[in-house]
C-alpha cells in the first residue's frame, strides 16, 4: 500500500518536473497535434515511395512536407533563438535578408544575363557570396543593436522596410532563373536519396550549432548578457560584441535558408519570397518557451517548435482551412502556447500541484 | 519579473501584428513599403526650340513593381519620346499624396497632357479640377479612379473579368472527360483576382466542375507549392490547375514535377497561367503548360492615338477603352509570341 502510494507520488513528481522542464511546450503542443491528426485521418502518417518526373526515388506524405518545408524554419530559429537571448528582443528582417541573400546566389550564378545557359560560377561560390553579404547585412543589424543600443526590433526594421528593394536592384529587378538541375538538389531531392535534402541541411546546421555550443562559451556569455549585460561586463564579458555575433550568425542562417528558398523554384520573386518568415521564426522560438525578453535559452526546444509551426501549417492546409486565414489559426494556438508558457502561469500551476500533493500528505497522516 | 511581464506584452503584440498581417492584401503592402518618395526624371529638358513637342507629364506606379509595371514603364518611355513628337516628364510613386502632389507640380508646369496610373482610387477629385482649369487634359491608364467621369478624357483598362472569361472559354474548349480542378487565387480581393477567379466560379456552378480546391496564394509561388502539394499528399485527384498567375502556376508545377505527376499538352494535369511572363510563355512553346492569358500592359499605343485624335480636333468614341488581351495556348503559341507578348 505504501510503496503503491510512493510510486504515485514519484511519477506525478516525474510529470511535474517534466512539466516544468521548457522542451515540454513544443513536445506537448507536437503530441496533441499529432493525436488531432491520429484520430481524424490516420492517413496523415502515410508515407509513400515513388519516383519524381526526372526517375529519382521520393518519399512522399504529409510527414516528409513537414520534413521538407519545416527545415529552413528550424535553421532561421537557430540563429534567431541566439539573437532572442542576447539582445532580448528579435530580428524582423530575417525574410528581407532571405530575399538579399537569394539574389545575391542568383546573381553570382547568372552574371549579368538572367537566363543563362550555364552557369556562370560554381553554385559553393554563389553560396559563400551570399553568406558573406547576409553576415555583412547581419552585422549592420547587430552593430545597430549592439553599439548603437537600438532597440532590436526597430534597427531590423531598417532592412525589413527596405530588404526586398535591395534584391529587386541586386539583379536589376530582372527575374533570373536558373535551367541547370543540380541547382534544385538543394531545395529537393539529390537523386538516389528518397529524403528531402533540406532536412541533411537543417540537420547539418543543428549539428554545428550543438559543437558551438558545446565547445565554446558562446552558449554561457549569450545567457549572461541576456540575463544581466552590466553584472556580465564586470565579469569580463564584451556584451556589445556578443549581441553583434549573434546577429552575424543569424545571418549565416539567412543566407542557408536564402539558398533554400531559391533552390526549390530556381528563381525569385522578391517581393513574396519567404514572405512573414521572420514572424515564424520568432514564434518558433515562443513555442521553444524560451523568454522573448533574453536570457537563457534552449536550442532543442527552439528547433522543435520550427517543426511544430511548420506541422500546425501542414495540418491546416490538409483540412483546407482558407490560407489567408492561416494565420489567425496559428494566433490562436501561439496566444494559448505563450500564455501557458508564462511564469504566472507556470507559478499558479505548480503551486496547484503542490496544493494537491499537501492535501494528499494530510490526508495520509489523518 | 517585470523582464517577463514585457516578455508576455511582447508575445502578445506578436501575435496580434501576425493577425493583422495575415489580414492585409499581402503583396500590396509590401509593395506599398518598398515605395520610394516620389522620383522624378525630367525627360530631356532641352527642346526649347522646337514648340511643337506636345508636353506630357505621366504619372506611374515604381517601375519596381512588378514586371507588369516594368514593361508597362517601358513601353511608355518608348513611345513618349522626341522622335514621335512628346517632351515627356515622369514621376513614379506607390503612394497616392506622392502622386498628387507630382500632378500638382506638373499642372505648374503646364503640359498639354496628363497621364495617370492612380495608386488609389481616392482623393484624385481637386488636383484633376485645377488640371481642367488650367487646360490640361488627363488620360487614365491601367487603373480608374473615383472621380467624376468629366474630369478626364479617356480612360485604358484592363478589363480581368474578360480575362478570366476567355481563359475559362478555352478550358471549356477543351472538352475533357471531367474537370477537377485546383484553383490558386491571387490576393483576395484586388481586381484581377476577382476578375479571373468570377468567371472559374460561374463556370463551375453551372457546368458541374469540380473545384478539388480553392485556396489563395496570394501570388507567392512557395504558397502555391505548398498548397498543391497537400492536395498531392491527401491522394485526392485532379487533373486541372487554375493559377491566377504565373508565379503561382510555377509553383504549383514544381509540386507536380516532385510527385511525377505529368502536365502540359497531352498529359494528365492541364496548367493555366496569367501575365505572359516571358519564361512562362517559353513554358507554353516546350508544351510544359497548356494556357497563359494576358494582362496587357502595352497602354501606350492606345494613348497615343487618343492624344493624336485630341489634338486633330476629333472627339473620341468612348470614355473607357478595354484593351485587347488575348490568351496563349501551348499546341499554337509561336517563338514569335514569345517576343512579342512576352513581359
Amino acid at each position: 500500500m505504501q510503496t503503491k502510494e510512493m510510486k504515485k507520488l514519484n511519477l506525478s513528481e516525474f510529470f511535474m518536473k517534466l512539466f516544468r522542464r521548457q522542451i515540454f511546450i513544443p513536445i506537448a503542443a507536437l503530441l496533441l497535434l499529432a493525436i488531432f491528426n491520429l484520430i481524424t485521418d490516420p492517413s496523415f502518417y502515410k508515407i509513400t515511395l515513388g519516383y519524381n518526373s526526372a526517375g529519382d526515388p521520393v518519399l512522399s506524405g504529409y510527414l516528409m512536407t513537414i520534413l521538407d518545408y519545416g527545415s529552413e524554419l528550424a535553421i532561421l530559429a537557430i540563429g534567431m533563438t541566439l539573437v532572442t537571448a542576447a539582445s532580448g528582443g528579435q530580428d524582423i528582417s530575417v525574410g528581407a535578408g532571405i530575399a538579399i541573400a537569394g539574389s545575391v546566389i542568383l546573381r553570382v550564378l547568372c552574371g549579368t544575363d538572367s537566363r543563362p545557359e550555364t552557369l556562370q560560377a560554381p553554385i559553393i561560390v554563389a553560396f559563400l557570396v551570399s553568406c558573406v553579404v547576409a553576415m555583412l547585412f547581419g552585422a549592420f543589424n547587430g552593430a545597430l543593436v549592439a553599439y548603437f543600443k537600438i532597440q532590436p526590433m526597430v534597427a531590423t526594421l531598417i532592412l525589413f522596410t527596405a530588404g526586398r528593394s535591395i534584391a529587386a536592384w541586386i539583379n536589376n529587378n530582372e527575374l533570373p532563373i536558373i535551367s541547370e538541375p543540380s541547382f534544385g538538389y538543394f531545395g529537393g531531392f539529390i537523386p538516389g536519396i528518397p529524403i528531402p535534402t533540406p532536412f541533411f541541411i537543417a540537420v547539418a546546421c543543428m549539428i554545428i550549432m550543438a559543437l558551438v555550443l558545446k565547445f565554446t562559451n558562446l552558449g554561457l556569455y549569450t545567457q549572461a548578457v541576456g540575463i544581466n549585460e552590466s553584472s556580465s561586463r564586470l565579469n569580463g564579458l564584451n556584451p556589445a560584441f556578443i549581441k553583434f555575433l549573434t546577429f552575424v550568425i543569424l545571418g549565416l542562417c539567412v543566407a542557408v535558408a536564402g539558398l533554400i528558398k531559391v533552390s526549390r523554384l530556381s528563381s525569385i520573386n522578391y517581393s513574396v519570397i519567404a514572405k512573414d518568415i521572420e514572424m515564424d521564426a520568432i514564434l518558433a522560438v515562443a513555442l521553444g518557451g524560451n523568454a522573448l525578453s533574453g536570457g537563457k535559452f534552449n536550442m532543442t526546444a527552439s528547433i522543435l517548435g520550427a517543426y511544430v509551426i511548420q506541422f500546425l501549417t501542414t495540418t491546416l492546409y490538409k483540412f483546407n482551412v482558407q490560407s489567408d486565414a492561416l494565420s489567425a489559426y496559428k494566433a490562436v494556438v501561439v496566444i494559448i502556447l505563450v500564455v501557458l508558457s508564462t511564469p504566472v502561469v507556470r507559478e499558479y500551476l505548480s503551486s496547484l500541484g503542490k496544493k494537491l500533493k499537501f492535501t494528499r500528505n494530510v490526508k495520509e497522516v489523518g | 519579473m517585470k523582464k517577463k511581464v514585457i516578455a508576455v506584452i511582447l508575445a502578445a503584440t506578436m501575435v496580434l501584428g501576425l493577425a493583422a498581417c495575415g489580414s492585409k492584401p499581402a503583396a500590396e503592402t509590401a509593395k506599398t513599403e518598398e515605395a520610394a518618395p516620389a522620383k522624378e526624371e525630367a525627360a530631356a529638358p532641352a527642346a526649347e526650340s522646337s514648340g511643337e513637342l506636345i508636353k506630357v507629364g505621366i504619372i506611374n506606379n515604381d517601375p519596381n513593381e512588378s514586371g507588369y509595371r516594368t514593361a508597362n514603364d517601358k513601353d511608355l518611355k518608348e513611345m513618349f519620346t522626341e522622335a514621335n513628337g512628346y517632351e515627356a516628364s515622369f514621376a513614379y510613386s506607390l503612394k497616392n499624396d506622392e502622386q498628387i502632389t507630382a500632378a500638382q507640380k506638373f499642372i505648374q508646369d503646364g503640359v498639354d497632357y496628363l497621364l495617370l496610373s492612380a495608386a488609389d482610387t481616392a482623393g484624385w477629385d481637386s488636383v484633376l479640377k485645377d488640371a481642367q482649369d488650367a487646360g490640361i487634359r488627363v488620360i487614365l491608364f491601367d487603373r480608374t479612379i473615383d472621380a467624376d467621369p468629366s474630369l478626364y478624357e479617356a480612360s485604358i483598362v484592363s478589363d480581368m473579368a474578360k480575362e478570366g472569361q476567355t481563359a475559362v472559354d478555352w478550358l471549356k474548349g477543351q472538352n475533357l472527360s471531367e474537370y477537377k480542378i485546383i484553383h490558386l487565387q491571387g490576393v483576395m480581393g484586388s481586381a484581377a483576382q476577382q476578375g479571373r477567379s468570377g468567371a472559374l466560379d460561374a463556370a463551375v456552378a453551372s457546368d458541374g466542375w469540380t473545384l478539388v480546391t480553392q485556396q489563395t496564394a496570394e501570388w507567392n509561388a512557395e504558397k502555391a507549392q505548398q498548397i498543391v502539394q497537400s492536395v498531392i499528399d491527401s491522394g485526392e485527384s485532379f487533373n486541372v490547375i487554375y493559377a491566377e498567375n504565373d508565379d503561382m502556376a510555377k509553383g504549383a508545377v514544381a509540386a507536380l514535377d516532385k510527385a511525377n505527376i505529368a502536365h502540359g499538352v497531352g498529359k494528365d494535369v492541364v496548367v493555366m497561367g496569367f501575365d505572359c511572363n516571358k519564361w512562362a510563355l517559353e513554358e507554353l512553346l516546350n508544351q510544359n503548360w497548356n494556357y497563359d492569358g494576358q494582362c496587357n500592359p502595352f497602354q501606350a499605343s492606345y494613348i497615343d492615338e487618343i492624344i493624336k485624335t485630341l489634338e486633330s480636333g476629333g472627339t473620341l468614341s468612348e470614355k473607357t477603352i478595354i484593351m485587347d488581351e488575348k490568351g496563349f495556348d501551348a499546341a499554337t503559341i509561336t517563338q514569335e509570341d514569345v517576343d512579342n507578348y512576352g513581359i
